[in-house]
């Protein structure tokens, strides 16, 4: 009895050491995960006034971010992250009884409501606001004027109260400019009628009541927007660009005023474009590259002050003091940026001049703020904050760079990884190997740490020592895969790479290809991929990413490759292409130098073989029947699949350009299905077999394919916001086709389900999330497909001998028997994004990374969405691991892998395998990023970070004296029974 | 198994000697007792050692059954472990069942040592020797068994197929949305 109760109690120990444990413990966060906070690009800037006595500035990002920022250090004191639907127009801090910024955006058709939280009001008004007023007072009580789609409110900043409202909606008017004069309780609101009239409307901002309505006609036509100059005159183009017109309503009179820009320069540079500037009396006008600052003297006088071909950016005014307004004038030049702060009626004088030298790779100046600061001799400081190409934002102050953020990181496009070099002589090390002492210390730190003897200041030491262990931002590779180069390419154009160990920006290069020139004024990057992956023969090499992008958003506009040396983040070369790029085909063969043959298609279905080289034509033509692409028009609804054909004929002959064929075509009915997802699985992926044991040793062949392709399609009446339709009038169907024969190999409808449709494809299956309108609920399902054909291979010395055919090389024309398995559950979550883990060899069981609509990263493990799941599994099944079905998916609150963190605007989940087959590396970006390392299994292939070696050395020590001193005395101990 | 060894160690030790030749009332300094007539002793010598002999290779084929009997013990023991074991893999069961398959191939291999001592002329060792060797059979065949039960043993077509890597696709295709 008691062996029993001993085996018991060992067995019972042995599996509660089994148990995986998904969560952290509070001192792990932040060991193996970073997080990092960005903002986007900056929109508007507003500094908090120095009589308020805070030194910080509201931002609003085009990431519809809404933060202030420390003016000291640039760290985020606040942030707001608005939804993707809630575009931030503009901002303001009204003055008085609240001092928050007014964020209008854009939300419903009509004035909805206002909400007062968190340090932030936000009211919900109509679409693209235009001005916002905020120095009215009504007895205690501020006003705040907002002009938002073609209406005028006035707000009250108490409770949010709409005061009064005026309605320019039903007057055709293209509202172009609500002035304010100064001191006054007058409002001006200009715009144009059709394209030649001009209307004026005067307002009493107090009660909203109409003053004076005037209009005059303008023969010429106006173009584009018009900028005052002061309270009662704007200037505007004519239709052409080349005349000026400045346009006078004061008391009530229109009058116009025409100069040809021509009079004002001698040489012409086409047409102009006015820059809007709220300065009083100085406006600037651009023609291709030059800048033009125009001074209006009296009424109707211009003057040019400044004529530059530097790119040159002028900030808004500023009131210094009663009467007084400054602006700031950036001007750009090679290595250094020319800040300048002068007043508005004194252009000749500077307050301020400075320069600053500034990194190449953060492009132009894009925008400018001022703020001015009363220096200890009362006289005026300014410091600026400027916004550059690269998204980043800077402020400069005294000469200098106070700050910088890489807020272009709020926006990437594409992320890739790639490998450090390996550690040898002459590649740089960080200082990582530190004396022997301090590495006993640490240990012996460790070991009083385990023993519990540790004081508080030892435990304190102990885990800001495992925090700042250099060993995981070193610059080389290591033995288990966890550090590497996340490569990523933001909106604005610029590579940046991340260390994994701790995140920071190893280098950083602006694409000269994805910015602005003449040949392509809207540059786009689209696509990263692995260029050149070095291993074997190829050791010395660098390895490079290509970036793609194209010139503009057409389909037919020409595309431009960029090769990036991801060791040194230079560029390697450039191509800006003859052709259009609609699709991107990384093939899977490589030249000698381990550079990735890449297939890309043009517009006209043409298919352009990159690298160009003789080698790589060779080793695509010997593979030039098995290669096939697909084409997915989610417009029409049709699904296409091409083979290729020959060399090109007619005038873009090249060697390295191919003639194409549509081979099949799926038309899905336009009236009954539209597809709203598609998804294949991942280009590296490695699976590790092809046979799935089950239960009572059966054996199922999975059906695993590289030309699987998941499509969804839902009706045309489902495909629009949850909650507009019936059940009985929205369907979702699932798909799966082969793309290299064209094949439907399943179809399963979902009816009175709709999208949005989020899904994941990974070995012989492929998990889908939608929503349910019967239930009311979210749904998740699992579709797993298994090569039926297969199942025969049951002869056990058949397999012994290796005498079968399950692992030579299969053609898809081989008419595959496939079966498939799916079950569907209710899920709590909407979702923004799903992923899976991958590992090197594929042996790791995975787990469905789920990206919440929290903001939140959410690991399931795939066990649940496992379609051989009954309610009541056999003792047989539920050895293998299959757990009893339940309808929902269960949500454990540890095993979020962003734990307590929140990657705010979150976007994608990337996975990359570590060397390490147990583990990989997780990384989530939106907005913030965040990086963690994931062990789907537990880490059953190496030691924990903090194992205690100095523990187990003293074990093993004390362990070797014991057995020394019991020998001893064993000795002594038979010598004296001998003598006895 | 040690039990049987034991005895027959042992057995060797302090085996009295009956061939003790103290039939010379010179070599002994004690006087016979009164009434001991040794001639009665002495008479018919060969007779005694042959009955000696015989009484000796009675003992040992007994001896012999025994030792040979002694795995039955083992297996009953075995069986009981294995019970106790329980059906499913960890740790505590492989080590039963390897220790199972270990010891009747261990004692196979020591078949001849174990029955040295009963070596005899007069002793038929092949009985015993056969129902030695087939009771460790039955050990190994209940550790093969359990080996099974444990689903340890590749005798499924699963059990060669769970590594084969996926077959290579001779066709290739790529491509998706418009970008």
């Amino acid at each position: 009895m008691a062996i029993r109760s001993f085996l018991i109690l060992f067995i019972l120990f042995f599996f509660s050491s089994l148990n995986p444990i998904l969560s952290l413990y509070e001192d792990q966060v932040g060991l193996v995960d970073w997080h990092q906070q960005y903002l986007g690009k900056v929109k508007q800037a507003v500094f908090h006034t120095h009589k308020t006595g805070r030194k910080r500035v509201v931002v609003s990002t085009e990431e519809n971010v809404v933060a202030s920022l420390d003016l000291r250090q640039g760290e985020i004191f606040w942030r707001h992250v608005l939804g993707s639907n809630d575009v931030i127009d503009g901002i303001d801090i009204a003055l008085g009884k609240c001092h928050y910024p007014f964020i209008r955006r854009k939300y419903f058709e009509s004035m909805e409501s206002s909400r007062w939280a968190d340090g932030v009001g936000i009211f919900s008004s109509g679409s693209k606001a235009l001005k916002i007023i905020t120095n009215l007072k009504i007895e205690k009580d501020n006003i705040v004027i907002i002009f938002s789609n073609g209406r005028l409110n006035a707000v009250s900043c108490i409770d949010g109260e709409v005061l009064w409202e005026k309605d320019f909606e039903g007057e055709s008017l293209k509202v172009q400019q609500v002035i304010q004069p100064p001191g006054s309780n007058l409002i001006y609101v200009v715009g144009f009628v059709s394209s030649s009239l001009f209307e004026m409307y005067q307002i009493n901002a107090l009660n909203g009541e109409l003053l004076k309505h005037e209009s005059a006609a303008f023969s010429g036509g106006f173009l584009g927007e018009v900028s005052p100059v002061f309270s009662e005159t704007v200037v505007a183009l004519d239709s052409t660009g080349l005349i000026l017109l400045t346009i006078s309503f004061q008391n009530g009179k229109i009058s116009f005023h025409q100069t040809p820009i021509s009079n004002l320069v001698k040489d012409s540079f086409g047409p102009a474009k006015i820059i809007t500037s709220s300065v009083t009396g100085i406006f600037a006008i651009k023609m291709n590259a030059v800048t033009i600052v125009i001074r209006v003297k009296d009424e109707s006088k211009l003057e040019v002050v400044e004529k530059t071909n530097h790119e040159t950016s002028i900030s808004d005014a500023l009131s210094i003091s009663e009467g007084q307004q400054a602006f700031a004038l950036v001007q750009h030049a090679s290595h250094e940026i020319h800040l300048r702060v002068k007043l508005a009626h004194n252009w000749d004088d500077n307050l301020l001049k400075e320069s600053v030298k500034m990194d190449q790779h953060r492009g132009l100046v894009h925008k400018v703020y001022i703020n001015n600061y009363i220096r200890t001799d009362k006289s005026y400081g300014f410091r600026a904050l400027i916004v550059m190409e690269d998204h980043s934002l800077l402020l400069l102050q005294q000469g200098e760079i106070v700050w910088s953020r890489e807020d272009g990181l709020a926006s990437i496009i594409d992320v890739t990884t790639s490998e450090l070099p390996v550690e040898r002589d002459g590649v740089s090390v960080a200082k990582v190997e530190h004396n022997l002492f301090e590495w006993l210390k640490g240990h012996m730190l460790k070991l009083k740490g385990t023993l519990m003897l540790a004081s508080p200041q030892d435990v304190a030491a102990i885990q800001s020592m495992r925090l700042k262990n250099s060993e995981k931002s070193k610059m080389t590779r290591d033995h288990n895969g966890f550090r590497k180069l996340l490569i990523v390419l933001t909106r604005a154009g610029k590579l940046f790479a991340l260390h994994t160990g701790d995140g920071h920006i190893v280098w950083s290069y602006l694409l000269q290809s994805l910015q602005k020139s003449k040949v392509c004024q809207h540059p786009i990057g689209l696509n990263l991929y692995k260029w050149q992956v070095p291993h074997h023969h190829a050791m010395d090499e660098n390895p490079s990413v290509l970036v793609i992008g194209k010139c503009g958003p057409s389909s037919d506009a020409p595309g431009a490759l960029s090769f990036v040396d991801t060791y040194t983040g230079k560029e390697l070369s450039s191509l800006s292409l003859v052709h259009s790029v609609a699709q991107v085909i990384p093939l899977p063969y490589t030249d000698s130098t381990e550079q990735c043959l890449h297939l890309l298609i043009d517009a006209d279905k043409h298919a352009h073989l990159y690298p160009k080289t003789p080698e790589a034509i060779s080793t695509f033509e010997r593979e030039f029947s098995n290669i096939y692409w697909y084409s997915v028009e989610d417009d029409n609804g049709i699904i296409k699949g091409h083979a290729l054909r020959g060399k090109c004929t007619g005038e873009v002959a090249d060697e390295v350009c191919f003639d194409t064929r549509e081979l099949w075509s799926i038309v899905f009915p336009s009236e009954s299905e539209k597809i709203i997802a598609i998804v294949t699985r991942k280009l590296n992926e490695v699976v590790h077999t092809q046979a799935k044991v089950i239960a009572d040793q059966e054996v199922m062949y999975k059906y695993i394919s590289r030309n699987l392709l998941f499509v969804a399609t839902v009706a045309l009446k489902g495909s629009v916001e949850i909650g507009s339709v019936t059940p009985e009038e929205s369907w979702l169907v699932a798909y799966l086709i082969d793309t290299v024969t064209g094949r439907i190999l399943h179809r399963v409808t979902h009816h009175g389900s709709q999208g949005p449709v989020h899904a994941v494809f990974s070995e012989n299956w492929v998990v889908y999330h939608y929503f349910n309108l019967k239930a009311h609920r979210y749904e998740m399902s699992v579709i797993e497909i298994y090569d039926q054909s297969r199942a025969d291979n049951k002869d056990v010395w058949k397999l012994v001998l290796g005498k079968h055919n399950l692992t030579s090389p299969i053609s898809l024309y081989s008419r595959p028997d496939v079966i498939t398995k799916s079950q569907s559950y209710f899920f709590t979550h909407s979702v923004k994004a799903i992923a899976v883990t991958s590992t090197t060899k594929g042996i790791t069981s995975k787990q469905l990374l789920i990206g919440t609509i929290g903001d939140q990263v959410l690991a399931l493990d795939k066990r649940f969405l496992d379609p051989r799941r009954t309610v009541n599994p056999t003792q047989a099944e539920k050895e293998e691991g299959i757990i009893p079905l339940t309808d929902s998916l269960p949500i454990i609150p540890q095993s979020y892998v962003t734990h307590a963190l929140r990657v705010e605007g979150l976007r994608g989940i990337i996975t990359v395998p570590a060397k390490l087959e147990s583990t990989t590396l997780v990384f989530a970006h939106g907005v913030d990023l965040f990086f963690t390392q994931l062990a789907p299994s537990r880490t059953y292939d190496s030691l924990t970070d903090d194992f205690n070696y100095a523990l187990l050395l003293i074990t093993i020590v004390a362990l070797l004296a014991a057995i020394f001193v019991t020998w001893t005395l064993s000795e002594r101990k038979e010598l004296q029974e001998n003598w006895r | 198994m040690e039990k049987g060894k034991g005895i027959m160690g042992s057995g060797r030790r302090w085996a009295v000697d009956f061939s003790d030749n103290s039939t010379a009332p010179s070599s002994r300094d004690i006087p016979d007792p009164p009434g001991f007539a040794r001639a009665s002793v002495d008479q018919d010598d060969s007779t005694v050692s042959r009955q000696k002999k015989d009484a000796e290779s009675n003992w040992k084929a007994q001896k012999a059954w025994e030792v040979a009997q002694a795995p039955f013990k083992n297996l009953l023991m075995m069986g009981f472990m294995m019970w106790m074991a329980g059906n499913t893999v960890h740790l505590f069961s492989i080590g039963i069942t390897f220790s199972a398959l270990w010891q009747p191939i261990s004692a196979l291999q020591g078949v001849g040592k174990v029955f040295e001592p009963y070596k005899d002329n007069k002793v038929d060792l092949l009985g015993p020797k056969l129902l030695f060797i087939a009771l460790n059979l039955g050990g190994l065949a209940l550790g093969v068994w359990k080996l099974n039960t444990l689903g340890l043993l590749p005798i499924h077509a699963s059990d060669w197929v769970s590594s084969l890597p996926p077959a290579q696709e001779v066709e290739y295709s790529g491509g998706g949305i418009p970008l």
